[in-house]
């Protein structure tokens, strides 16, 4: 019983990682060219999502060498969400159409 | 029930992360989509944090925390024309984390729960070690040639069979991964385990040294990608499905990217990555008739400018190098005062990273409206009066529409040559990056312009500025 639980687990897995594909290319298609430089800032945010990982291996009770790993880790993908939202909207401030001022 | 509530959050995130990418379609929208992304991420890391059982030593959790933050901060304020460099650094940041969790699972799993490395598992552990340090060290060396570190060569770095040691060095990886999934907990595996990762680092250095500055935006496309399927592969190991959904998405945003800079370069992939362009330089030589510039001073480029109804300007890395883009905002500011329409033509591989050059003029406050992508510009070309090219070289080659010994042959450009008068800036006689000699240069129609091209559009806005002053 708990093999056929995992494996249907592993299928249900791969099926949200081929849907997910197919929704971030229909939505990705879609980005105006003007904005590839910030959608490629917010995508390296977005999969900082390696965050939660991070967050469950440094949290836990586990060996010392393991919870530095997972600080490290916790440490890049924090950067990278920092980093990647902020200089996103930063960029983002900057693009602006027919201006009305002066 | 806890688990619950931790999996709606996680499903909220990823609604919330679609929808920061959907408004990212419009530049009006597009900032909604930051604070989506952001509300997801939050969402995500309390739901995670929130777990009693699972989650013990905080004090860790904060110290992480603030150091991303105490690094993550000044990384989002460098100059927008370091952007490329910085994307690549956090591609690296990204491999990293992925590589290092993938690393920790394996040992804690081997040393108290062997039960837990099933094939499965095992094969994403190996895909998620081997897409992260590659990544990483991959990045670290693009970030580096961009940035134009020293130790780290700038021009493409060849030497003989270099496709035959890196297509081997792979399928060694993949060998020692197909035999690491077969034997996961015996006596050697751990080391196996350890070689991989050394392969992986070492693969992502000698895969990133023959690539040239060019095809760098195809490149930091590839390690996008990179990142966010090793983020994807994490997830298969944590059986965490926001990890395989938000990596998803970042994922298939690096391959579009890489797919629409092939394309604006007529190259596949394969070619990019194993077709170092130093191969085909000698071709250009041969040609025997020596060919003369005419240049002209900015003083005459600016009489004939005023005369002008349309002005298309094809900026290119040069630009972002002279940290040009506020010279070329006066310049467009005194051309709109006497009514001239100036328009921007943008290749989709002008510059380091894909949108580059759209930033840089944003920055400079030059209304995206003006900012023309280059199948839109392409039919008004004739109808152009003078295409000011503003550091850009093989974007602009007419070479690439018949020249088919051209490494460039087939890639689409800027039909600047259609224009009725071309000014080239440029620094030095010296062919573009590709080494690659550009015709254009030598037309009939064409003035050079030979200067930094800050200091040449200083010259020439100087000379529009005081004729309007009588």
């Amino acid at each position: 019983m708990h093999e056929v639980m995992q494996s249907m687990d592993y299928w249900s897995m791969l099926f949200v990682f081929v849907l997910s594909t197919f929704i971030g290319i229909g939505v990705i298609g879609r980005v105006s060219r003007l904005l590839h430089t910030p959608l490629m800032s917010i995508t390296n945010a977005i999969s900082a999502i390696a965050v939660v990982g991070s967050i469950i291996v440094t949290g836990s009770e586990h060996p010392l060498p393991i919870r530095v790993l997972g600080a490290i880790a916790l440490f890049a993908s924090t950067t990278n969400i920092v980093s990647g939202f902020l200089i996103t909207d930063r960029m983002l401030k900057m693009f602006k159409g027919d201006r009305k001022n002066k | 029930m806890n688990s619950m509530v931790t999996q709606f959050s996680y499903v909220l995130a990823t609604a919330l992360f679609i929808f920061s990418l959907h408004w990212m379609n419009d530049p009006k929208s597009a900032r909604r989509g930051v604070f989506s992304g952001v509300a997801a991420m939050v969402i995500a890391i309390i739901a995670t944090w929130a777990q009693p059982a699972i989650i013990i030593h905080h004090e860790w959790i904060v110290i992480a925390i603030v150091l991303g933050f105490m690094v993550g901060v000044p990384l989002s304020r460098v100059p927008l024309t370091a952007v490329p460099q910085r994307t690549a650094l956090s591609h690296a940041f990204g491999g990293l984390a992925a590589g290092l969790v993938g690393t920790a699972e394996y040992f804690l799993w081997l040393s108290d729960a062997q039960e837990n490395l099933t094939t499965f598992r095992m094969t994403a552990i190996i895909a998620e070690i081997v897409l992260g340090y590659l990544t990483f060290t991959g990045s670290i060396m693009a970030a580096g040639k961009l940035q134009g570190i020293k130790w780290i060569p700038q021009r493409p770095v060849t030497y003989p069979m270099q496709n035959v040691t890196n297509i081997g060095l792979l399928l060694l990886v993949l060998t020692l991964g197909i035999v690491l999934v077969m034997n996961p907990v015996n006596a050697w595996s751990s080391t196996v385990f350890l070689a991989i990762i050394v392969l992986a680092l070492l693969f992502g250095v000698l895969f990133i040294i023959p690539i040239g500055g060019a095809d760098m935006p195809t490149v930091i496309s590839i390690l996008n990608a990179y990142a966010g399927l090793s983020a994807v592969a994490m997830g298969f190991v944590l059986d965490n499905k926001l990890l395989i959904t938000a990596g998803a998405l970042d994922g298939s945003s690096g391959l579009i990217l890489s797919i629409i800079m092939c394309k604006a370069m007529n190259r596949s992939f394969v070619n990019v990555l194993f077709g170092a362009f130093g191969q085909v330089q000698e071709t250009q030589e041969t040609e025997g008739e020596h060919k003369v510039y005419k240049s002209e001073t900015p003083e005459g480029a600016a009489q004939i400018l005023e005369q002008a109804n349309l002005v298309v300007i094809i900026p290119g890395y040069g630009m972002a190098v002279s940290q040009a883009q506020h010279k070329v905002r006066d310049l467009y500011e005194q051309l709109k005062k006497r009514g001239i329409t100036v328009k921007f033509a943008i290749h989709p591989v002008a510059g380091r990273m894909p949108g580059h050059m759209n930033v840089l003029l944003a920055e400079a406050d030059i209304p995206y409206t003006d900012l023309v992508e280059m199948d839109e510009i392409n039919p008004d070309m004739p109808q152009c009066d003078v295409a000011l090219v503003l550091g850009a070289n093989d974007v602009v080659n007419p070479a690439a529409r018949y020249s088919k010994s051209s490494p460039i042959y087939g890639m689409p450009i800027i039909d600047a040559d259609k224009a009725k008068t071309v000014f080239a800036v440029k620094r030095s006689k010296n062919p573009g990056f590709a080494g690659i000699e550009n015709e254009l240069y030598f037309s009939d129609k064409t003035w050079m312009l030979f200067g930094d091209a800050k200091a040449v559009l200083n010259e020439l806005v100087k000379h529009l500025s005081s004729d309007n002053g009588m």
